[in-house]
């Protein structure tokens, strides 16, 4: 019933069990438990896929206990479990904790110096993972919780009639009163020129009827926050509201998986005062096709984390993209004495053992 | 004061926002704190102090000049958290980044640091846009209907009987325009007692919908009693039409007074025979006080909810019975004729709450249900029918609309002008009215007679003239009398809306 171009929306229904096999690492609970129990609020900010996803691992049927026969290594650190008292997580031990944990499994097993730990990934849902760009990164979507979205549906019949929705912050007043610094100036400027348009609904409050609104506009605004990506993109996927994302250096989830460029609209940060002219130029048969694309329920899946883990979710999308990556080439198995990234630069500081 | 609401701000942000790396180690690891560290610590108290002196954030602003260095790599947003400390760059992450961007992502065009809020130099909306962006939603609606909506949608018939008098513009108009929104095709039905007048044609050809306009041989009465049967054989007369024309779809009472809820022509729709939905009564009350006298000595303590009137469902959703105006709360304090001041109460289930499917009319056809009754078996009959239940042999078949009943679809009223109304601007009544009579009940001072007395016209509440009691003797309002001196000839039709 819908038409997907090319092989994207096929991928996302691939069945990663039997491509690809996975060792968990076990590391000392200093990395994983004990930092959950010390805070349990981890499990539900937007950085909890990392748990999620060792937890999925840990009893999914790609796990392996044979390291010899394994593809690829899981190193479980729970490397952005550390928040304030509001829950705004702060990442800055996570490199600290990386290095630590790698020192580990290098000196404990043989299999990280191997490959200099190509065959090896982590799951880093922040920023620094987007930093982490060697041969094996996949971009993940942040955590958005599935239930608490599902109870918050409405019927597909009630008509969409807000053009334009956003809701969050324009201005972050505690870090970046005067402006500029927060979002490049972006969501500000989103504000200050939109702030009296009617097709616009735009504002800072925090409604309880968010989801359902969603649920009612056409077009939902992504601007970047501190980071380029935000658990809006989850929710207007999940909720069949085309994503405008403004964000001028963003790498996008899955991106071998889904057709970002098909479903969302791309804008500039520097044509955001142009964004009305940009968003009632686009034809009238382009964005019911982007819905028509968005509504498709593997696309839906595919953003989100379940508990349990169900059939083309984003525990598996991770691994199909791990298995796309296999075979490994050979090069990646360093002959001894070869060096290619050096896993001990950086700030003395974060060096010091964790 | 402002010192403390200094140090409070100064110790807010250290708890909330970002804090700088080198901070963070320091305070737990809990070593020694090195020299840098005490000497930004005294650097920051005196910009601080400085701040004081001069009201605002010198020391963020120094700092950012002195040590604002223009990396242009991504993810190096100095964070200004402490007030007066730019941390320099989070360069741990710097170095990876260089090194490990040997073949992956494409060169950013990402710049650091502060950038410009950008405001175009006219922020409004262009109406042109606006217009397009109004094109887009509407198409999308369409489409959704398209997708989720009703398939094959049924023409919806509806029945309203009229009469020509003072607010039969301000009804009609309102069920004119909840019809014309209607996204299905619609045939109008509109019954006049007392034939068709030009005034009532005029009003509804403005709807450019498909209208049958009836006239019907008897005038409106002036009791309500009188009236609720007359509307109920003016209905039927209509339904008498949808046999005769054997239209085809679904038959809603669209009473001329009642207010329509948009999702009634939508949930009516799924109707197979006969369906009922939940109609709310609105009780026009002339005066608060007695409405509220009246329920103090009922002894109820919570606010008259709203009374309503349709089908009565049980667990699963099936019908059990029928919710029905309780009219003893009202006993001897209702509205006997049109002018009272008192509420007008409906009937026990009111027509507007049903809706039928047209083939239940037609003759001589093969696959009408069993239990309903012929038409032509009413005529004649004497026999009242105060609603369609009335043409079914049993009540179980009725099928409950709107989430069992649960929604109010639709609402029904009963008000008319009084005596002592007031006339909007240019409300004439076409034809001129049989019984004119110059009232002299007003406080203003009669006019001197400048005009000739035989071209004058007044205005009398129609289905009054035809009684001998009081009512006939009233009417003027300031309006006419300002028509009076300045008509010269005989009345036209003026449209009221």
């Amino acid at each position: 019933m819908y038409n997907f171009i090319g092989s994207a929306g096929d991928v996302l229904e691939d069945d990663p069990v039997g491509r690809l096999k996975v060792f968990v690492y076990e590391l000392p609970s200093k990395y994983n438990k004990k930092i959950l129990q010390k805070d349990p609020r981890c499990l539900a900010h937007m950085f909890a896929a990392e748990i999620f996803m060792h937890r999925f691992l840990l009893s999914s049927a790609v796990r392996t206990l044979n390291p010899e026969e394994a593809d690829w290594f899981y190193t479980p650190v729970y490397t952005t479990c550390d928040l304030t008292p509001n829950g705004l997580p702060l990442p800055f031990k996570s490199p600290r904790m990386m290095r630590s944990a790698i020192q580990l499994i290098s000196s404990n097993w043989p299999y990280w110096n191997r490959t200099e730990g190509a065959d090896h990934f982590f799951v880093v849902p922040h920023d620094f993972g987007a930093c982490f760009h060697y041969q094996g990164s996949i971009t993940i979507p942040p955590y958005a919780p599935p239930q608490k979205m599902h109870t918050h549906l409405i019927p597909d019949k009630t008509p969409r009639s807000i053009f334009v929705y956003f809701r969050g912050l324009f201005y972050d007043v505690g870090n970046d009163p005067e402006g500029g610094y927060y979002a490049r100036g972006a969501r500000a400027a989103v504000w200050e020129n939109f702030k009296n348009n009617p097709l616009f609904d735009i504002s800072t409050e925090h409604p309880t009827t968010y989801y359902e609104d969603m649920q009612r506009a056409v077009f939902c605004l992504c601007p970047l926050g501190w980071a380029p990506w935000s658990p809006r993109l989850v929710e207007a996927v999940v909720f069949g509201c085309i994503p405008v994302i403004i964000a001028d250096d963003i790498v996008l989830p899955f991106a071998d998986a889904i057709p970002w460029e098909e479903i969302g609209v791309f804008v500039d940060e520097q044509d955001v005062p142009k964004l009305d002219t940009i968003l009632t130029s686009i034809p009238p048969e382009v964005i019911l096709r982007k819905q028509r694309l968005l509504a498709n329920p593997s696309m839906k899946q595919a953003m989100l984390f379940p508990q349990p883990a169900q059939a083309g979710d984003a525990f598996h999308q991770v691994l199909n993209g791990l298995a796309r990556k296999l075979p490994h080439e050979r090069s990646v198995f360093l002959k001894p004495g070869e060096k290619s990234l050096n896993w001990t630069a950086g700030p003395v500081g974060d060096l010091k053992p964790w | 004061m402002k010192l403390s609401t200094l140090q409070q701000s100064y110790i807010n942000r250290r708890t909330n926002s970002f804090r700088g790396s080198t901070q963070l180690d320091s305070s737990t690891d809990g070593t020694v704190k090195s020299p840098a560290t005490i000497f930004w610590l005294v650097l920051h108290g005196v910009c601080c102090l400085i701040s004081l002196v001069l009201g605002f954030r010198f020391s963020r602003l120094v700092f950012f000049f002195l040590f604002s260095t223009s990396t242009n790599n991504i993810y190096t947003v100095p964070f200004n958290s402490d007030a007066g400390i730019t941390i320099p760059v989070t360069t741990q992450l710097n170095h990876v980044n260089s090194m490990n961007r040997t073949a992956v992502v494409a060169a950013s065009r990402v710049v650091v640091g502060r950038h410009g809020i950008r405001i175009r130099p006219w922020p409004h909306p262009d109406p042109v846009e606006v217009m397009k962006a109004h094109g887009i939603i509407e198409r999308v609606q369409r489409e959704q209907k398209a997708l989720f909506g009703v398939k094959n949608p049924k023409t919806v018939i509806a029945v309203t009987p009229t009469y020509v008098r003072t607010f039969q513009a301000l009804h009609l108009t309102g069920v004119m325009h909840s019809l014309m929104l209607v996204p299905y095709d619609l045939i109008w039905i509109v019954v006049e007692a007392g034939g068709v007048t030009n005034e009532t044609a005029s009003l509804i050809a403005k709807s450019g919908l498909r209208t049958i306009h009836v006239g019907f041989h008897q005038r409106m009465p002036n009791s309500w009693d009188a009236r609720h049967k007359v509307e109920s054989l003016m209905r039927l007369h209509a339904l008498r039409i949808v046999r005769k024309e054997r239209l085809d779809g679904v038959v809603m009472f669209a009473d001329d007074s009642n207010m329509h809820n948009m999702e009634l022509f939508d949930e009516i729709q799924n109707v197979k025979w006969i369906g009922a939905v939940s109609v709310g009564i609105l009780l026009h009350s002339v005066d608060a006080a007695e409405v509220s006298s009246m329920v103090q000595k009922e002894g109820e303590e919570d606010i008259m909810p709203m009374p309503v009137q349709g089908p009565a469902c049980n667990g699963t959703d099936k019908l059990v019975g029928w919710h029905t105006f309780n009219s003893l709360r009202y006993s001897g304090r209702s509205a006997v004729y049109i002018d009272d001041r008192a509420p007008v109460l409906p009937r026990k289930l009111e027509w507007s709450g049903f809706v039928l499917n047209s083939r239940l009319l037609w003759k001589d056809v093969d696959d009408k249900p069993e239990w309903i009754k012929d038409l032509d078996a009413l005529d004649g009959d004497g026999e009242e029918i105060e609603n369609p239940l009335s043409l079914l042999k049993s009540t179980n078949v009725v099928e409950p609309l709107g989430s069992c009943g649960r929604h109010v679809l639709l609402w029904w009223l009963r008000v008319e002008a009084r005596t002592d109304s007031k006339f909007p601007a240019r409300w004439i009544i076409d034809p001129p009215l049989d019984i004119t009579v110059p009232s002299k009940h007003t406080q203003w001072p009669d006019a001197p007679p400048e005009l000739p007395s035989n071209d004058e016209k007044e205005k009398v509440f129609a289905g009054t003239e035809e009684l001998s009691n009081k009512h006939t003797t009233k009417t003027k309002t300031s309006r006419s009398r300002r028509s009076r001196s300045k008509r010269k000839h005989d009345t036209k039709v003026i449209g009221v809306q």
